[in-house]
C-alpha cells in the first residue's frame, strides 16, 4: 500500500475523513496515559459493553489527550451536524445517562463540560464546521472558545492530540499529515528547507533553546557521508508529559518531522530515544513507524524520490541524565550514560563519531507546519525572540491541572489565572517553578512576566522544557529547594567533582536547614557551593543544578532567615520545626484532640483547657484538622 | 598549522589542535590536574585543570586538558573565578578523601586547613585512570566505573572476579592515591587484583615472584623473546 504519489494520499485521506467525521454518531475517549490513569480504559469497556447490548449503530475511538487533563476520563460525542460535546468526569456509571442522550439526539447537560463547533485543520489553514445548516449551537454547553483553558491556547505541536486515534495513519493524513513532507521531496532543496526553518525562528524546546534552522545547517555542513538524526523523547523532568502527550497522541508528527530533517541534513538513519517509563509512547510510536513504513514514508524511495531513511526506536533504563545530549547518544551506542566533553559538538561529531542533529519531540512536532504554512507564517507568533508556540504541563495547585500550548509572550498571569483557573481551594499564588530541576522559582511579584527565553533567564529560570508547577502559601520554598536538590543527587552521573561532591553537599546543608539544624553561614556556604558547581560542572545537568536554590535565595531569602535564625517554618511545611500547642483561652475542653493524637500528647479534664506536651507530639497535625475552636496553634 | 592565542597576557603561539593544557605546560605555566595523563585521552572528570576562556556572552570555565585551543582565543589561568573554582573543589576533595596523600597535598597548596563539610573516608578519587588505562592501553577493559552519583566506584563487572584481568598491575601503578592495592595473600603466592587471584611467576634469575602469568606469552611477543 505503497504511496508514491499525491493521488494515492488523497486516497488515504479520504479514509481517513470518513474515519474522523462518519455518517453515523462517532464517541471518542481520551486514553492517552493522563485518562488511563482516571479509570479511562473502564469507561471504554463499558461503552462498548452498552453500545453492544442496546445494539446501537456508533463508531468509538480512541484519542489521545486534548489536554483537560483535570476533568479525565474525557469522552467526546459527534452527532453529525451536531457540535462535539466533552464530558468530564467520566465513570462506568455514567455511560447509560450519555448513551441515552445520544440516542434521543440530545445532550447529557448535566455531564456535558465542552463544546466544539469546528475543527480547525492547522497544516492546512483550514477550518470544518461541525454544524448542519439550521442547527443552531447548544449553547448551553460553554465553547471551547470561551473557556478559560482554551481560549488563549494556539495547538500547533498538539494539533491533532485528542482528535484523531493515534493507531490510525490515515486521520492523520486526513488532518494534513505527510503533505509538508510531499512538499519537501517534490518541491523544495534541503538547503530551501533549512532556510524556512531558520526564517520561522523554531528554536529548541527541550529547554536550551538553541536555533534549529542553524543547527540543521551546521549538521549539514559538516564534514561525512553518514549523519543521523536523533529525537530526544527522554522527558525527565519531574512533572512534564508534554513530550509523552505527544508521542501517545500524535506519533506521525514526530516522524514526519524527522524525516524532512534529515532530508535537509542528509542523514539516512534516525534513533528515538524514548524512556523505558513511556510504554504507551513506545507502543504508538512502534505502530507508527510500522504504518508509516507500510506506506513508503520510511524506507527505501520515499515518496518515489530516492530518498531513503530509517527511524529505530532506543529505550532508556531510567537515567534523568540521558536526556542530556552525549549521555543520550552514549546510551544509544551501549555505553554507561555519562555525558562527554564538547567541543566537538553533536553536529560536527555525535553518535558513533558521526554529525548527529539531535533535537526534542516537540521541536520536531513543530517541523511539519512550518514547512506546511511557511516560516514567515511561523514567525509572526510569539516575541521578538521567541518564536511560534510552547506547549506546557501545567501542574501543582492550580485548578486546572492541564496540558496547555500558548503563544510565546503570554504572561505567567494569563496562564495561571485564565488557562489555570486560579490556584486551587481559593489560596494565594507564592511562586510558579518553571524548567524542572535545571529552572527556578519566579514569584508572585513576577508574575506578568511574559513567557519568552530570555525574559525567563534574566528572572533566573529556564523555559526548560515545558513543566510549570504553581505553588501556593503553603508551600515551603526551603523544602522545594531541597526537593529538587535530592532529585538531581540521586540523578547526577558522578563523573565531575563539582556535581557530584558538590550537589551533596549543598544537599545536606539543606537537610540541615528544614530539620532545624541550619546554622549562620548556611546560606553564605550555598551560595559558594552554587558559583562553583555552576561553573565549573562538566555538563547541563551540573551547570542549572544551582538555579532552584538560586532563584529561592533570591526571592525568599526570609523564609531561609526564618528556619536558620528563628527554627520556623513560614508555611508550615517542615515537620522539625512546627510547634503545636493549646491556646487555652479558646480551648472549650471537648476532647476531640484527645480522640485523635496517636501519642496522647493532649491531656485534660472535661470542659476545662487542655494541654499539648511538645515532648511527646510528632507533628501530625491530627488535633489541628479537628479542633473546631481554633484552639491549636501552630507555629 | 600555527594558531596565536593569548593566556594570561602572553601572546603564545601553538600547533592547531593542542589543548590549552599541552600549550600552557609548553611555557612553563602550572596548571594542576588529577584526572589528567599524557598516555590518556582527557576525561574533564576533576575539573581542577578549569582556565577562563573569553567568549561572545562573557566568560565561561573550560577543562584545559581537553579544549582544543582555537586562533584568537583568550585565557585566563589564574583569574579569580577560576582560583575559586580550583579551591573549592580541592576542599570537596578533602572532605570526601581526607588521608588521600596528593589531596592533603593540594589542600596545603591551596591554604585549606579544615573542609566545612563533614568528613567521609574514600581513598579513591574517582578521577578514572585505572578504568582509562584498562581500556586505552591495556586494551582489557576489566573494570568500569558503575553506579551513578555518590555511589559510583570503580569494580569488575557485577563486582565479582573479572576473567578479563590479566594481573599486569597497570591500574596500581597509575592510580595516584595508591586506593588500588597489590596483594600477598600467601603460599603459593597468589597476586590479587579485583577479586582475581594469580598465581606469580618466579624470575629465574633473581628469585623475585614478579609477574602474573597471563600477559606472558603477551609480552614474550611484544619484546621478542621467545
Amino acid at each position: 500500500m505503497r504511496i508514491t504519489a499525491l493521488e494515492d494520499l488523497e486516497k488515504a485521506r479520504e479514509r481517513g475523513t470518513r474515519s474522523l467525521y462518519p455518517s453515523k454518531t462517532k464517541i471518542m475517549v481520551g486514553m492517552a496515559t493522563c485518562g488511563l490513569a482516571a479509570g479511562a480504559q473502564e469507561v471504554y469497556d463499558a461503552l462498548l459493553d452498552e453500545i453492544n447490548k442496546r445494539g446501537l449503530d456508533v463508531s468509538l475511538s480512541q484519542v489521545g489527550c486534548i489536554g483537560w487533563c483535570c476533568r479525565e476520563p474525557l469522552v467526546d460525542v459527534l452527532i453529525p451536524g451536531r457540535p462535539r460535546i466533552t464530558y468530564g468526569e467520566m465513570s462506568p456509571q455514567k455511560v447509560p445517562e450519555i448513551l441515552g442522550a445520544l440516542t434521543r439526539g440530545e445532550v447529557a447537560k448535566k455531564l456535558a463540560i465542552g463544546r466544539l463547533d469546528e475543527d480547525e485543520n492547522l497544516v492546512e489553514g483550514t477550518k470544518r464546521s461541525y454544524l448542519a445548516s439550521g442547527i443552531a449551537a447548544a449553547n448551553t454547553v460553554p465553547s471551547y472558545k470561551e473557556l478559560g483553558l482554551f481560549k488563549n491556547q494556539l495547538r500547533i505541536v498538539l494539533r491533532n492530540c485528542g482528535f484523531i486515534d493515534p493507531r490510525n495513519i490515515d486521520e492523520h493524513i486526513a488532518r494534513g499529515g505527510y503533505l509538508a513532507l510531499h512538499k519537501v521531496l517534490n518541491s523544495l532543496s534541503p538547503e530551501e528547507v533549512i532556510e524556512e526553518v531558520t526564517q520561522s525562528g523554531l528554536r529548541g524546546r527541550g529547554g536550551a533553546g538553541f536555533p534549529t534552522g542553524l543547527k540543521w545547517k551546521l549538521t549539514r555542513q559538516a564534514k561525512g557521508d553518514v549523519k543521523y538524526v536523533i529525537c530526544n523523547a527522554d522527558e525527565g523532568d519531574p512533572g512534564a508529559y508534554m513530550d509523552r502527550s505527544v508521542l501517545e497522541g500524535d506519533p506521525h508528527s514526530v516522524i514526519e518531522g524527522m524525516i524532512i530533517g534529515a532530508y535537509a541534513i542528509g542523514a539516512a538513519e534516525g534513533y528515538i530515544y524514548v524512556r523505558a517509563e513511556y510504554p504507551l509512547a513506545v507502543e504508538m510510536l512502534t505502530t507508527a513507524i510500522q504504518q508509516a513504513e507500510e506506506y513508503g514514508f520510511l524506507g527505501e524511495n520515499i515518496f518515489g524520490s530516492g530518498m531513503d531513511f530509517r527511524i529505530h526506536i532506543s529505550k532508556g533504563a531510567g537515567a534523568f541524565v540521558c536526556g542530556e545530549e552525549t549521555a543520550l547518544m552514549a546510551s544509544i551506542e551501549g555505553r554507561p550514560g555519562e555525558p562527554r566533553l564538547r567541543p566537538p559538538f553533536p553536529s560536527e561529531s555525535g553518535l558513533w563519531g558521526k554529525p548527529t542533529n539531535i533535537n526534542n519531540v516537540e521541536t520536531w512536532a513543530n517541523v511539519p507546519v512550518v514547512i506546511a504554512r511557511g516560516g514567515d507564517w511561523y514567525s509572526r507568533i510569539g516575541t521578538e525572540t521567541s518564536k511560534g508556540t510552547k506547549v506546557f504541563s501545567l501542574v501543582g495547585k492550580v485548578e486546572n491541572n492541564s496540558l496547555i500550548e500558548v503563544p510565546m509572550g503570554i504572561s505567567l498571569r494569563e496562564i495561571i489565572y485564565e488557562a489555570g483557573g486560579g490556584i486551587l481551594a481559593g489560596r494565594d499564588f507564592k511562586a510558579i517553578q518553571t524548567g524542572g530541576p535545571s529552572g527556578g522559582c519566579i514569584p508572585k511579584e513576577l508574575i506578568d512576566l511574559p513567557v519568552d527565553y530570555e525574559q525567563l533567564t534574566q528572572a533566573g529560570a529556564i523555559m526548560g522544557s515545558g513543566g510549570m508547577i504553581v505553588m501556593d502559601d503553603r508551600t515551603c520554598m526551603v523544602d522545594i529547594a531541597k526537593y529538587f536538590l535530592t532529585f538531581l543527587k540521586a540523578e547526577s552521573c558522578g563523573k565531575c567533582i563539582p556535581c557530584r561532591s558538590g550537589i551533596k553537599r549543598m544537599h545536606k546543608i539543606l537537610c540541615d536547614i528544614t530539620e532545624g539544624k541550619g546554622r549562620e553561614g548556611d546560606v553564605e556556604l550555598l551560595e559558594e557551593l552554587a558559583v562553583v558547581v555552576k561553573g565549573g560542572s562538566l555538563c547541563g545537568l551540573g551547570q542549572t543544578a544551582p538555579n532552584p536554590v538560586l532563584t529561592a535565595l533570591r526571592y525568599f531569602r526570609d523564609e531561609f532567615d526564618a528556619h536558620i535564625r528563628d527554627r520556623r517554618c513560614p508555611a508550615g511545611v517542615c515537620k522539625e520545626l512546627i510547634v503545636y500547642s493549646i491556646d487555652s483561652e479558646q480551648c472549650t475542653g471537648c476532647g476531640r484532640c484527645v480522640k485523635v493524637c496517636p501519642r496522647e500528647a493532649i491531656t485534660g479534664e472535661k470542659k476545662e483547657p487542655h494541654c499539648l506536651d511538645p515532648e511527646r507530639c510528632i507533628k501530625c497535625g491530627a488535633c489541628y484538622e479537628v479542633c473546631k475552636f481554633d484552639a491549636i496553634v501552630r507555629r | 598549522m600555527t594558531i596565536t592565542l593569548t593566556i594570561d597576557g602572553r601572546k603564545i603561539e601553538a600547533e592547531e589542535g593542542s589543548t590549552i593544557l599541552e600549550i600552557a605546560r609548553e611555557h612553563g605555566i602550572k596548571i594542576p590536574t588529577l584526572c589528567y595523563h599524557e598516555a590518556l585521552r582527557p576525561y574533564g572528570a576533576c575539573r581542577l585543570c578549569v582556565v577562563e576562556l573569553a567568549g561572545p556572552k562573557g566568560s565561561r570555565l573550560v577543562s584545559s586538558c581537553s579544549y582544543p585551543a582555537e586562533n584568537g582565543a583568550v585565557v585566563k589561568t589564574d583569574s579569580p573565578m577560576v582560583l575559586e573554582t580550583r579551591k573549592m573543589i580541592v576542599e570537596l576533595l578533602l572532605a570526601d578523601c581526607p588521608d588521600v596523600k596528593i589531596v592533603r597535598d593540594l589542600a596545603h597548596e591551596f591554604s585549606i586547613e579544615k573542609p566545612r563539610f563533614e568528613l567521609e573516608d574514600s581513598d579513591c578519587i574517582l578521577c578514572g585512570l585505572c578504568v582509562r588505562a584498562c581500556q586505552e592501553i591495556v586494551g582489557v577493559s576489566a573494570i568500569s566505573l558503575v553506579n551513578r552519583g555518590v555511589d559510583k566506584k570503580v569494580k569488575p563487572p557485577f563486582e565479582i572476579a573479572s576473567r578479563d584481568c590479566i594481573g599486569c598491575s597497570t591500574c596500581v601503578f597509575v592510580c595516584p592515591t595508591g586506593a588500588i592495592k597489590l596483594e600477598d595473600i600467601g603460599e603459593p603466592r597468589l597476586v590479587h587484583y579485583w577479586a582475581s587471584d594469580f598465581e606469580v611467576v618466579q624470575c629465574r634469575i633473581c628469585g623475585d615472584h614478579y609477574l602474573s602469568p597471563e600477559p606472558i606469552t603477551d609480552y614474550e611477543r611484544l619484546f621478542d623473546l621467545s
